[in-house]
């Protein structure tokens, strides 16, 4: 027993530890979201999805998987074998280094470091270094046309997401990710999407912007998981499946596990920013860490059902019309908050 | 309109129609499904519906029209007359049956769900059924023998037919026989009678040719 306390007081048995917990929610959440998924596009559609496995299809996730892990794991003989093995690990690293950031509660964050939302920033970006060399080992044009578009498309999304991110770090001061959600606590009211703790004055003053914000946010957050109305990465019509055309078995899943995973991420990310993170709306009422961890859950996966929801709303965007409105429509309205917050906050 | 008006414009049209997408996909999201889970759950079939054939063998006179409206050559019929002192019953419509039906086959594979034979049947035993789960492992499955006569009927069917034949093969030569008899005798009587030489040829069907 004394040898077991020892072992995980030791800091890096510790962190080994601490670095599996998001692992665990990925899995678990990825199940969910996939029966979600299907569910709700069903619903959509009038449809009922999974019915047959276990009680509604509840079962069917795991058939999913079973499959997927089962499949024959295909390299094309004219790929780059390395780099095509490699591809949809990197871009599962990039989306699970960001997970280390996340404050899942108030007692429970990865690395609550200064730099939080800066670093998920730039952990997030190296899926595009994944994507761009998984189109270009699959040694096919339908890959590599699906990276290239990918990569444009994340590099222009991440300037006004980033934008967005950097009128809320004005706002709050700080870029410590567990720093940001505790100055939301203490109820609705004080969610930056309602203006934030401040004075009733700033309050109302910021609520507009934020809400601007908060909507180019979540946008370009949905163009850099590469979902419909932006998945031009992945244009069934045109692209075959894009960069995971030559995808088999695990790599695919780990694909389609990295995707889900950037989803919840990315939503997280919304959350936190503007929804009070893992704050109880009821103030202290509910709060707790173990609460603290639901609100942040449940809050997230509104937002995955938000993106789910938009994606069988939404046709594809064109490729121009998706440049336009990345640099023509929220880059400039990104600005102008940024300048006009800016204002506020020093008056 | 100015380019910044349309710039403006265009924003408010698609946040404002994207707000309205979402709120018809939402309505349908909670608005009840359509689907009917088929195995499980079947759709009720209209009252005219046309699937399976099924055929009442009893029934059945041998008249072959079914076979001959079939558009898709279908249905197989194999008949024998049958002899007048064998009884074959009677139909439920009280025709009485006067042919064997040695062979009623009906290749569902073929058939194209038409229902003009159902229509020609004189006693109405060919209908359209509501059963359409009858797929088959092996096509000739799909073969539906109605004939409820066993090889061994058809044989001592046969049997009979052919001694019929024979009995009225025999009369006839019999009767043949008598006739030549008789024309001969009458032939000796008159002998003024000049046999008429090329005679037009008599068909029953055609009318004489006019000379």
């Amino acid at each position: 027993m004394n040898e077991l306390k020892l072992l995980l007081e030791n800091p890096i048995v510790m962190s080994v530890l601490l670095a599996f917990v998001p692992i665990v929610f990925i899995l678990v959440y990825a199940l969910v979201t996939l029966y979600g998924e299907m569910k709700v596009a069903a619903h959509i559609q009038n449809r009922l999805a999974y019915m047959e496995n276990g009680w509604h299809g509840t079962l069917q996730p795991f058939a999913d998987i079973l499959k997927l892990l089962q499949k024959e794991d295909i390299i094309p003989t004219a790929a780059d074998k390395f780099l095509f093995s490699l591809a949809p690990y990197l871009v599962f690293v990039g989306t699970y280094a960001s997970f280390a950031v996340l404050p899942f509660s108030s007692g429970f964050i990865g690395s609550n470091i200064d730099l939080g939302i800066l670093y998920l920033v730039a952990a997030s970006s190296l899926v595009v270094v994944g994507l761009l060399m998984s189109g270009w080992a699959s040694n096919n044009k339908w890959s590599l046309f699906g990276s290239l578009r990918s990569a444009a498309q994340i590099v222009s999304y991440e300037i006004p997401g980033v934008l967005a991110i950097l009128g809320v770090v004005m706002v709050l001061g700080t870029m410590n990710m567990q720093t940001m959600t505790q100055m939301q606590d203490g109820g609705i009211q004080n969610w930056l999407i309602f203006g934030g703790n401040f004075a009733l004055g700033q309050k109302l003053a910021l609520i507009p912007f934020m809400f601007i914000l908060f909507v180019i946010y979540l946008l370009s957050s949905m163009a850099e998981v590469n979902r419909t109305p932006f998945d031009l990465p992945e244009a069934e019509s045109e692209l075959v499946q894009g960069y995971n055309t030559e995808y088999s078995g695990m790599k695919f899943a780990i694909f389609y596990l990295a995707e889900y995973a950037n989803l919840f991420l990315v939503s997280a990310v919304v959350v936190i920013l503007f929804f009070g993170g893992w704050t109880s709306p009821f103030g202290s009422f509910m709060g707790g860490p173990v609460w603290s961890a639901f609100w942040f859950i449940m809050k997230g996966m509104f937002f995955v059902f938000v993106n789910i929801w938009l994606r069988w709303t939404l046709p594809r965007l064109r490729v121009d019309q998706l440049m336009y409105v990345s640099w023509k429509v929220l880059t400039p309205f990104a600005l102008f908050c940024i300048i006009a917050i800016g204002f506020i906050m020093v008056v | 309109m100015t380019a910044l008006t349309t710039y403006f414009n265009d924003i408010y049209r698609s946040v404002s129609s994207t707000m309205t997408g979402m709120r018809i996909t939402f309505k349908q999201m909670i608005s009840p499904t359509v689907t009917i889970q088929y195995p499980h759950v079947k759709m009720k079939m209209p009252d005219r519906v046309r699937n399976r054939l099924f055929m009442n063998f009893d029934d059945c006179i041998g008249c072959e029209l079914c076979a001959k409206a079939c558009p898709v050559d279908c249905i197989d019929i194999e008949v024998m007359k049958a002899p007048p002192t064998e009884s074959l019953g009677e139909t439920s419509t009280g025709q009485k049956k006067r042919i064997y039906v040695t062979k009623f086959d009906i290749d569902i594979a073929k058939c194209c769900y038409c229902g003009l034979c159902v229509y020609p049947c004189p006693t109405e035993c060919l209908k359209m059924t509501d059963v359409y789960e009858f797929s088959e492992y092996d096509r000739s499955n799909l073969i539906y023998n109605f004939g409820t006569m066993s090889p061994s009927e058809v044989e001592t069917a046969k049997i009979k037919v052919k001694q019929y034949d024979e009995e009225q093969t025999a009369k006839k030569a019999a009767a043949a026989a008598q006739a030549a008899a008789a024309k001969a005798a009458a032939a000796a009587v008159p002998p003024t009678a000049a046999p008429v030489q090329n005679a037009p040829p008599q068909s029953l069907d055609s009318t004489p040719t006019q000379q």
